[in-house]
């Protein structure tokens, strides 16, 4: 009989009964007394030169507070990037001033230059629109390749539009060139891994307020990651110590990645509401949402994949333009470099890999880690080239990457992209996958599938990540600017119930229900007795938020280091009032006894004695039952997975249709199998839709053409399958406490190169020599490599 | 939004009346227009809403013909036509979803003529009759490109009368994202010949393809069309699908069209 409760249990999660009856609190749900409202005015024309901003008009009209200017912000500090990467040539990477609002030029469409306070929102909407700019209208950057010519440049001062030319290993360069000069075979493919919108549920919303009796501020606003946001405002834009701000994420509805950075309209409402005595509220609207939440993905990649005779990998080698936008957002120097380069060996004991990868300023919005972040670009390239491989040498695609795999007895692995691999088994994974997919079924389904006239196709994928993002240490040496433990409080109270304060931060993730289940099988209790406090820094530790795939693996580590020292003191008490030896107490079900005896006290008689210490020993323990614990961990970690899909396309028209999606999936031990399978699907929906349907485009004036769901496609419930989900094979992370990896990014890596493969697979199939068609592969994209096949 | 005022007449004398004030804009089931407007993306003084006249609701049998009110929304029209015509129930069933089904007309589509509507491909293939307050007019002559129609300032699509065909079918091979049609194909068999009618796919809107009517008229198989193929001129050309492209989906979906036809 499965469990309920504690740790393996699929608890139900706590959090849904508010989040399904509307009883969620989202940061524009927040009301204040005396609230106005911020409207910011941005550029329609993706670079121009500001002239002059008339801002006289906007001033007088009816319930204007105050407008704001770039001109406001200039003795200011700029957004900073989090990561510090270095050329090839040892140059540092250019970083030009983001500033809270656009001075000087304008660098994309939606780049706010003026910002009006008024009483109501619609007050200041006709406000920002009777503010006069004039902009010259400067030609739009928009084309990576054409960018790199540096003919017109997005930031005039540093005088390129490349941020920086990155070499994975460096040294390995020459060995690769050799490799790759001299293999039996070699196989290549450009590809795009197309940029998306991220496209969460809440649009972003920031409430500042301020008290001059204090001269404390509070920040409200829709963020993953709320130390982070604290520090970013305090050490670098604003210089607000960070004892007099507070940074409150309150529920938020979905983030992707995109609410982990600190943007400029958190920084404006902070001065708005000092300058105005008021608190300060700015909602951003969909079309906000598109043109400025950070964008994803957006890499051009050439990789090449050199074999022996024998189909033996011998080298990796990818060159990839990635697209940074017009700023550079607080991730977008680690997305393409560490969280992308150093996974290029994927699951195979290659020996070389070599990445190259030049980022790109161009007249678009900015571009950062969104679910996956680098390692969905990796796997893409690596498992659509294998694939390619396999083809053109007459190998199965399965066994060609089963050949290549590591072997369990390989542990801990080297990767020749310079991570050390602490546990996994691929084929293992490959087995199970089979097996769940209905391999032995396949040839009767594509009997099917001809007979309605479609060609059915099947793809397949071997991905691995690097989560639990990560370890100080090593990421300090790569660049890192800030240190990626976290933190939590244990706080026992006098009646035995607890509060647990986390740095992760829950939007969606279902730490409420989790975290509890932890604590509860270490303590013996009733995870209802436990509370789950995050979101708010002025409760927490400190936390670096929730990304990466990190939560349980970090700061999950951190509740287990807490807890433990929670048991240690509790340990202690119990011993003083059983009157025995603090070594002979055993804590089980909740009890803690003195072994071989039937002395027994109870979790909660302890508790009550830590807070009301009458006969307590206070020379020995203080009073009190509270802990904290700073996790950093070891290593990332490194979930691995096996993917299938079968998809039927119709040769009419180049529609495709995902008929089955099979992900075999390693995270580690599973805490709750019922949330796991839900990150999963999750994942699973937003890699389909990448590789079915999403699609950002900005036309070469730097318009975003699908600035709005009319053109930008979104998956819905009937573009999906039913997924067949399986987390049997878990090989425990060898170095955190709980054993576990991390498992919400894992569908977004695995499953766009399986449709795509899935897709050149059936139209092979269908007699087309089609070997890739880029994402989205949508009906008109594979209707158009039909017709040239 | 800007700010506006809002009636809600009961008639269509009404509506005519209090339309001929400055700048204002008739109100249907605001599937188009309520999201124009929030974008801010017009300013009309006053919004006359026709969702309170009851004249131009409801769905009537005639002699071979199915006449519906122009204030009948498309769920009403979806429920009316189960079982008895097939193409309009397709099409009806399947504009939007269900909220957009529970409110946007079939008055306000036709006068929109959005390139992408459903309608009016289904009454250009059933030779509709588009009653408004003040005369009848023919589908062919009151579609006259995108976004166009015959209409007049202030006047009303009350009702459209459409020839119920002996066979029908609507095929929508729909846009990805925004689930409007890419290209929509209404095949409609008469007993005087056959119909089609193509949204979605041309610069100049909804059109009829005579040349596949011609053959489906003396044949009324897929194969009948098979040595056919449209123009890609005057098509448009978009994101998500070339001309070349959608001259190629209308003559699939046509065919598809012929084959469901019941």
């Amino acid at each position: 009989m499965p469990k309920d409760t504690g740790i393996g249990a699929s608890t139900k999660r706590r959090e849904d009964l508010r989040y399904l009856t509307g009883k969620g609190r989202y940061t524009d749900d927040i009301r204040a007394y005396g609230e106005c409202a911020a409207v910011f005015a941005r550029s329609t024309v993706a670079n121009g030169k500001i002239i002059g901003i008339d801002t006289s008009e906007a001033e007088k009209m009816p319930g204007v507070l105050a407008v704001f200017t770039g001109e406001d912000f200039v003795d200011v500090g700029g957004n900073p990037a989090g990561w510090l990467i270095n050329s090839r040539n040892g140059e540092p990477m250019k970083e030009p001033k983001r500033p809270v609002l656009a001075h000087g030029k304008v660098r994309h469409v939606g780049d706010a230059y003026a910002a009006v306070i008024a009483e109501t929102e619609e007050q200041a909407r006709d406000a920002a629109e009777a503010i006069i700019a004039d902009i010259e209208d400067l030609p739009a950057i928009v084309d990576m390749r054409e960018a790199l010519k540096d003919e017109a440049l997005v930031h005039d001062e540093i005088g390129t539009n490349q941020c920086f030319d990155w070499g994975w290993i460096e040294d390995n360069r020459a060995a690769t060139d050799e490799a790759i000069k001299n293999a039996h075979h070699v196989t290549t493919l450009e590809l795009v891994n197309n940029r998306l919108v991220p496209n969460a549920m809440e649009p972003r919303c920031s409430i500042g307020s301020y008290n001059p009796a204090t001269d404390d501020y509070v920040l409200q606003t829709t963020s993953q990651n709320p130390h982070l946001t604290r520090l970013l405002i305090s050490a670098f834009v604003m210089g607000i110590p960070e004892n007099k701000l507070t940074v409150i994420a309150p529920d938020v509805g979905g983030g992707f990645g995109s609410k982990i950075y600190h943007y400029g309209e958190e920084a404006l409402v902070l001065a708005a509401a000092k300058k105005l005595g008021r608190t300060v509220k700015w909602t951003a609207d969909r079309s906000e949402a598109f043109l400025t939440d950070a964008h994803g993905r957006d890499h051009v990649t050439k990789i090449e994949l050199a074999m022996d005779k024998d189909g033996n990998f011998l080298a990796f080698r990818t060159e990839t333009m990635a697209n940074v936008g017009a700023y550079l957002s607080n991730f977008s120097t680690a997305t393409p470099t560490f969280l992308h380069g150093t996974l290029m060996a994927g699951n195979y004991t290659v020996p070389l890999v070599y990445v190259n990868v030049k980022t790109v300023f161009t007249n678009t919005a900015p571009v950062d880690a969104y679910r996956g972040a680098g390692r969905p670009e990796a796997t893409y390239s690596l498992e659509r080239v294998i694939d390619k491989a396999a083809r053109e040498i007459g190998r199965d695609p399965i066994e060609l990457r089963r050949q290549n795999f590591i072997k369990p007895d390989q542990y801990p692995y080297a990767s020749a992209a310079g991570l050390e691999y602490d546990a996994g088994n691929y084929d293992a994974l490959m087995d199970k996958m089979e097996e769940v997919a209905d391999f032995a079924g396949f040839d009767a389904r594509v009997k099917e599938s001809d007979a309605k006239g479609l060609w059915r196709g099947r793809g397949v994928n071997a991905y691995i990540e690097a989560c639990g993002i990560a370890p100080s240490n090593l990421v300090g040496q790569l660049g890192s600017r800030v240190g990626l433990y976290d933190a939590a409080t244990v706080r026992v109270n006098a009646t035995g119930n607890l509060s647990v304060m986390v740095g992760a931060h829950s939007h969606g993730q279902g730490h409420e229900t989790v975290f509890p289940q932890v604590v509860g099988e270490m303590l013996g209790i009733d995870p209802a007795s436990i509370d789950i406090v995050h979101g708010d820094t002025s409760k927490i530790p400190f936390g670096m938020g929730t990304y990466g795939s990190r939560s349980l693996a970090v700061c999950g580590s951190a509740v287990v280091r807490a807890t433990e020292k929670i048991i240690a003191k509790a340990k202690k008490i119990a011993a003083h009032m059983l009157e025995a030896s603090e070594g002979d107490i055993e804590l089980k079900d909740g009890n803690f006894t003195v072994a071989g005896t039937d002395k027994s006290v109870g979790f909660g008689e302890v508790a009550l004695k830590a807070y009301i210490p009458h006969n307590f020993p206070i020379e020995d323990i203080e009073p009190g039952l509270e802990e904290t614990a700073f996790y950093d961990p070891a290593n990332f970690t490194y979930p691995s997975g096996a993917y299938c899909c079968e998809v039927e396309v119709d040769p009419e028209t180049g529609k495709v249709r995902v008929d089955r999606m099979t992900a075999v999936d390693d995270f580690g031990n599973v805490i709750n199998p019922m949330i796991v399978t839900g990150q999963v699907h999750g994942g699973l929906a937003q890699g389909i839709g990448q590789a079915l349907l999403e699609n950002t485009h900005y036309n070469a004036d730097g318009q975003l053409e699908t600035a709005s769901y009319m053109d930008y496609a979104m998956p819905l419930a009937e573009d999906l399958p039913m997924y067949h989900v399986d987390h049997s094979q878990g090989t425990p992370c060898t170095h955190n406490p709980l054993g576990v990896k991390g498992c919400g990014e894992a569908g977004a890596i695995g499953s766009p190169p399986t449709v795509v493969n899935a897709v050149v697979d059936a139209l092979q199939r269908g007699g087309k020599n089609v070997t890739h068609v880029d994402m989205p592969v949508s009906p008109h994209n594979v209707w158009k490599a039909m017709q040239s096949a | 939004m800007y700010n506006f005022d809002i009636t809600r007449p009961t008639t269509v004398d009404e509506a005519v009346a209090a339309l001929s004030a400055d700048e204002a804009q008739p109100l249907s089931g605001g599937q188009t227009l309520i999201p124009t407007l929030k974008q801010r993306l017009a300013m009309p003084s006053v919004l006359v809403s026709l969702t309170a006249i009851d004249e131009m609701k409801g769905i009537t049998e005639g002699p071979g013909t199915l006449k519906v009110g122009g204030g009948t929304t498309h769920g009403d029209v979806a429920q009316a036509t189960k079982g008895s015509f097939a193409g309009l129930h397709t099409l009806a069933s399947k504009i939007g979803d269900p909220a957009v089904r529970a409110r946007g007309t079939i008055g306000g589509s036709v006068a929109n003529n959005d390139p992408a509507a459903c309608y009016p491909s289904a009454c250009m293939a059933c030779a509709a009759t588009i009653h408004t307050n003040t005369r009848d007019i023919a589908a062919d002559d009151f579609f006259q490109g995108m976004f166009t129609t015959a209409l007049d300032e202030g006047e009303i699509v009350t009702a459209v009368t459409l020839k119920v065909p002996e066979k029908s079918s609507y095929q929508k091979f729909e846009q990805p994202a925004s689930r409007f049609p890419l290209v929509g194909v209404f095949v409609a068999k008469h007993a005087d010949g056959v119909r089609v009618g193509v949204t979605g796919a041309s610069n100049n809107g909804v059109f009829r393809w005579a040349e596949a009517e011609e053959a489906l008229s003396s044949n009324f198989s897929p194969d009948a069309i098979e040595g056919l193929s449209v123009s890609a001129e005057d098509l448009m050309g978009d994101l998500h699908g070339s001309p070349e492209y959608r001259a190629h989906l209308i003559k699939v979906m046509t065919k598809r069209g012929v084959a469901d036809a019941s």
